[in-house]
């Protein structure tokens, strides 16, 4: 029977885009479906920390040493979505001195690199380290972009022939017997380009071979089937801070940690993270005592925390997987590591490898054994590439450097531009001279014709365009600048769909900023409503309105 | 040693201007004196002077979300103060006084703003493309009414993206608007910065600056700016641009322009940095100079002392140096979560100066809807005062004898909402100013 694809990869997470980048360069034809958008699941709501392994150096050197390999892989092959902070193990006179030293012997024994720092010389890098930090371990910890990583992998998917499906959720899995041969989706409205199928219709899609890598999801796929897949979504918080306190990252140096790394990203600080079991994915609570305890918590380390302007915060789910049987009470004690479930030895059923648990860190190691793995099914015997190939964007700094200064961008944007776009940048920056190029986003410093490149990637959809240009991430969350994006929308798209596109972005940053509503960030929403409900009346706009407007009552002039 | 004067008003936007010329007014012989932090509010906002736009959600029915949203717009404004929730600004006041405001307002502002010659709401173009209801406009802005039937014709600039004129073209006829609207974008003669400030585009227009021209060499940019657009007029008698027409000189330039091309020049309301709010600004600040209302400006009060529930003297904070400064009656006009009179923190929501009581849930999370354009609790934050506009305490008592408090950093009104900030600021204003004047005598 005729396929419509060989592989179907079920998720838009960095696993699944890693999934369809390792077997399309492999000369797999591949199809991924995403039921919302890149990066829309846990990938797109994590921590950005690019583990140098040194976190589980004690508890899991399995995962540890695997850290330390990915990091350097994506040091490598993906330097634009990277930034090099390093890391810091911090010991307070309160933290014992044994696990001080076990930490340290963990490193060592795992091959990550680790150098001991008095308080004085942690100081000295960090300044705004509390005074009585005893000691210090230092780690190639790093920050790193999800959203550019996994977008860079879908690229190259797709450069690769690979066929990515957004806004197409998978309601069924089609099996017969005991043989999984493809799954049913629904398409939905993504506004843009990216949609390929009318909204509500459905869509059966056939493959030889099907792999889920829904995350924390996973589990619902597998019932579709009728497969048990025991994933124990666990959610964490974290809260973005309006500054960039720390240039390092910061850890407490303890054995179980809740709530104590500090990663700095481009502008911003993030601090997070705390680890709570939870029952559904897509429905647990966001409460503000995790957010304030936190902030407690960090502020232990790093003072000034306290009472520095917080932008938003926003949760995401772990999906940590458990063996049968294992019966971890604590979600810290489950482990980080990856499993593949495959459903014929382990379910007598075919067709179709369940990828759970791991870290953002190590997605390429998991993208790669899986991909073995199918290709043996598959009886394709090309060999992984990805830990060599660079990702879109990432070669050619030279040429980019040069790009700059022709373009007569102001360094700091040219700077933050360039990071974004890697080597694509001549082509985006490029504009001819005689066109306008202003800056969309002032936070962001996000430029016009970075902001036309994203759309023709991505369509009227401008989270997407958020996702890739970072626009609207800044200060003002998008108060000042979603209209600005969304006016660049015109005319390539019509009136009616820029003011959609428009209230969805708007909304979306809203909905980011509610767990951080106080202080600065309040009175921030409070110019951003003004903005847009008294200024622009976007919230009764005759448009939108069903019933006609009377002009004529009006004062027409005198 | 103190500062004496009679009434001393505690901010400089829309509300304590307003204050400290109706207290000027009502009593000519007071000293009175306004003291403000910094740049008021008015620098992000459109410069329209809105009463009533939309009816507040009655109480009762303020469940979550859609409060206003899909509201035709209210034609008369002053005929639906009277049916505003106890509490509201208005209510607190009386519709005759909110009246009286504009009136005052209207004297002020001389020929600089249109609108009064009816009690109707004019509806405006906004940068966006759809329209708002206000009672009373720049004159920059009276040949843009959308309840004018004129054609128009939008011009936009390619360096300034907060306007995209044939967008908001198409969203004006979406909107119903009663006239055919087209849209063109050209490059702003003499403008060779992508990134210039919209001030830097009203300073060429004030000056008429010489600027590079297509084969000649060099002429004005007013007329650089005429002939740019000229060529792209299809008959229209009014040709609309983004808020960027003059800075000092506003008429000037849109008489240039409109003899130039034969046809009326209006200005579309931008947000921040909002040219027409500072013009209104500085429109204020010369009538207080002219109204021999002291000024000190750049400085905080920061502390104050009572003796006998009455506020004896506020501190002022100049650049360290503590000045005490004292006066028979004061008005609090220090804005709302935008001007910084109201603060919020982690645990609650405070008035920053006399921690005057403040109204609010005491969860954080009930601060807000889901909704960004829902009922929003936090846009009503602020002090309830009295029918004095003396801010009452949690039990109901004015927490002073002798403050009034005027404008955003009064509570119980979503100014966003019903489309009413700037009249609620000058009635509440304009009331605590001439009571304060009266009492201080
Ligand atoms: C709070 C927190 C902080 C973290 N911090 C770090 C960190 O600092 N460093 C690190 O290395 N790792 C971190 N992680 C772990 C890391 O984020 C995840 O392991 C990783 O992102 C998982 O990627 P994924 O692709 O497997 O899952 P996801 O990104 O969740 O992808 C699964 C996708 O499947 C889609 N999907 C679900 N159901 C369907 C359906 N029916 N049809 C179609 N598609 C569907 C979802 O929409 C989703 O996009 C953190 C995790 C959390 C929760
Ligand atoms: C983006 C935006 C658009 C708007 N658009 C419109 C519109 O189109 N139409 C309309 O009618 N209304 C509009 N408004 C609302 C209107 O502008 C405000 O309601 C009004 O300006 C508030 O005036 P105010 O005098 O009460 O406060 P503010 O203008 O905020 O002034 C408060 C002043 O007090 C000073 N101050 C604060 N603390 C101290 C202190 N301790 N010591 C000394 N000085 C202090 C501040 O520096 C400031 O100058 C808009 C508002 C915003 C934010």
């Amino acid at each position: 029977m005729a396929h419509d694809t060989t592989v179907l990869v079920l998720g838009g997470g960095s696993t699944g885009c890693g999934i369809a980048r390792d077997l399309a360069i492999r000369g797999v034809d591949v199809t991924l479906v995403e039921r919302g958008n890149l990066t829309g699941g846990t990938t797109g709501r994590m921590h950005g920390l690019l583990h140098s392994g040194g976190r589980y150096a004690v508890s899991d050197q399995a995962s540890a040493t695997e850290c330390i390999e990915e990091n350097e892989i994506l040091r490598d092959i993906a330097s634009h979505c990277v930034e090099e902070t390093g890391g810091l193990f911090v010991q307070r006179p309160e933290d014992s001195d044994e696990y001080f030293r076990e930490k340290l012997a963990g490193c060592r024994d795992c091959g990550i690199p680790a150098t001991v720092l008095s308080g004085r010389e942690a100081r000295e890098i960090e300044p705004y380290l509390a005074e009585d930090v005893a000691r210090a371990i230092r780690v190639p910890d790093g920050a790193v972009d999800p959203f550019r990583l996994c977008v860079a992998n879908a690229l190259d998917a797709e450069r690769h022939g690979a066929r990515v499906e957004t806004h197409a959720e998978v309601i069924d899995l089609l099996r017969e017997g005991d043989d999984i041969y493809g799954v049913e989706v629904r398409h939905d409205s993504g506004p843009g380009k990216r949609t390929h199928a009318t909204p509500g219709t459905t869509e059966e899609i056939t493959a030889e071979y099907v792999v889920n890598a829904t995350g924390a999801w996973a589990g619902r796929i597998g019932a579709m089937a009728d497969l048990d897949v025991a994933v124990r979504p666990s959610k964490g918080v974290m809260t973005i801070m309006n500054v960039r306190q720390v240039d390092t990252v910061i850890n407490r140096c303890r054995p179980k940690g809740d709530a104590d790394i500090i990663v700095p990203h481009e502008t911003t600080a993030i601090l997070g993270t705390t680890d709570e079991e939870v029952d559904d994915p897509d429905d647990y609570p966001e409460e503000q005592w995790e957010v304030d305890q936190m902030i407690d918590t960090l502020s232990e380390l790093v003072p000034i925390i306290e009472d520095a302007r917080t932008i938003r915060s926003f949760w995401g789910v772990r999906p940590l997987y458990e063996p049968p049987g294992t019966g971890t009470q604590d979600p810290t004690d489950i482990t980080r590591d990856f499993f593949l479930l495959d459903h014929a030895e382990r379910d007598g059923v075919g067709g179709m490898s369940s990828i759970v648990g791991g870290k953002f860190t190590t997605y390429r190691a998991m993208a790669e054994e899986i991909a073995d793995h199918v290709c043996a099914k598959l009886g394709v015997d090309a060999r992984c590439v990805t830990a060599e190939e660079p990702l879109p964007g990432s070669e050619d700094i030279a040429v980019l450097e040069e790009g700059m200064d022709s373009f007569g961008l102001r360094s700091p944007i040219a700077r933050r531009s360039k990071q974004r776009l890697g080597s694509r940048a001549p082509d985006v920056l490029e504009t001819n001279e005689n066109e306008a190029n202003p800056v969309i986003c002032q936070c962001e410093g996000v430029t016009r014709a970075e902001i036309q490149d994203a759309v023709e990637q991505s369509g009227s959809d401008l989270n997407a365009v958020r996702i890739r240009t970072r626009a609207s991430m800044g200060n003002c969350q998008g108060g000042f600048c979603c209209q600005n994006m969304a006016n660049e929308l015109h005319p390539r798209y019509d009136e009616e769909t820029v003011r959609d596109a428009l209230d969805e972005l708007f909304q979306e940053r809203w909905k980011g900023q509610r767990h951080a509503l106080w202080g600065e960030q309040l009175s921030q929403a409070m110019l951003n409503y003004a903005l847009h409900a008294t200024t622009m009346n976007r919230d009764n706009d005759p448009a939108n309105a069903p019933a006609q407007v009377d002009y004529a009552q009006f004062d027409g002039g005198a | 040693m103190a500062i004496t004067d009679d009434v001393l008003v505690i901010g400089g936007g829309l509300a304590g201007a307003t204050a400290a010329l109706a207290a000027a007014e009502t009593a000519p012989d007071a000293r009175v004196r306004l003291v403000t932090a910094k740049q008021s509010t008015l620098r992000h906002a459109s410069g329209l002077i809105d009463v009533l736009g939309y009816a507040p959600d009655s109480e009762g029915q303020g469940q979550e979300q859609e409060q206003g949203q899909g509201q035709t717009p209210i034609v008369d404004p002053f005929a639906e103060l009277d049916t505003l929730p106890t509490g509201h600004p208005y209510e607190r006041v009386g519709g005759e006084a909110v009246r009286d405001a504009l009136e005052f307002f209207d004297d002020i502002a001389g020929d600089a703003y249109a609108g009064g010659h009816t009690d109707k709401n004019a509806l405006v173009p906004t940068h966006g493309g759809t329209v708002k209801p206000t009672a009373r406009y720049p004159t920059a802005t009276a040949d843009g009414l959308a309840s004018d039937d004129r054609d128009a014709l939008l011009v936009g600039f390619e360096t300034l993206p907060d306007f995209e004129a044939p967008l908001a073209a198409a969203h004006l006829e979406a909107a119903g608007a009663p006239f055919d609207a087209r849209g063109v974008t050209l490059s702003f003669p003499g403008i060779v910065r992508d990134d210039a400030k919209v001030t830097r585009y009203a300073h060429l227009l004030d000056r008429n600056e010489q600027v590079a021209a297509a084969g000649e060499d060099e002429i004005g940019a007013r007329e650089a700016l005429a002939a740019a657009v000229e060529s792209h007029l299809e008959g229209e008698p009014r040709v609309g641009f983004p808020a960027i027409v003059g800075d000092d000189r506003p008429a000037a330039v849109r008489e240039s322009l409109a003899d130039a091309l034969g046809v009326d020049i209006f200005e579309v309301p931008m947000g921040p940095p909002s040219l027409p709010g500072l013009r209104l600004e500085d429109l204020l600040y010369a009538a207080l100079e002219d109204a021999g209302v002291r000024m000190t400006s750049g400085v905080p009060v920061v502390d104050y002392e009572t003796g006998n529930d009455a506020i004896d003297h506020v501190v002022v904070d100049r650049n360290g140096a503590e000045i005490p400064h004292e006066a028979a009656q004061y008005v609090l006009a220090t804005g709302g979560l935008v001007g910084k009179g109201i603060e919020s923190g982690r645990e609650r929501v405070s008035e920053p100066l006399f921690d005057c009581h403040v109204p609010h849930a005491s969860d954080r999370y009930d601060w807000f809807v889901d909704d960004v354009f829902g009922e929003q609790p936090y846009a009503r934050f602020g002090l309830a005062p009295d029918r004095e506009l003396r801010p009452l305490d949690a039990n109901d008592d004015p927490e002073f004898r002798n403050l009034r408090a005027a404008g955003a950093v009064l509570g119980g009104y979503d100014y966003a909402a019903e489309k009413s900030g700037a009249g609620v600021s000058l009635a509440t204003g304009y009331v605590a100013g001439t009571r304060a004047g009266e009492e201080s005598e």
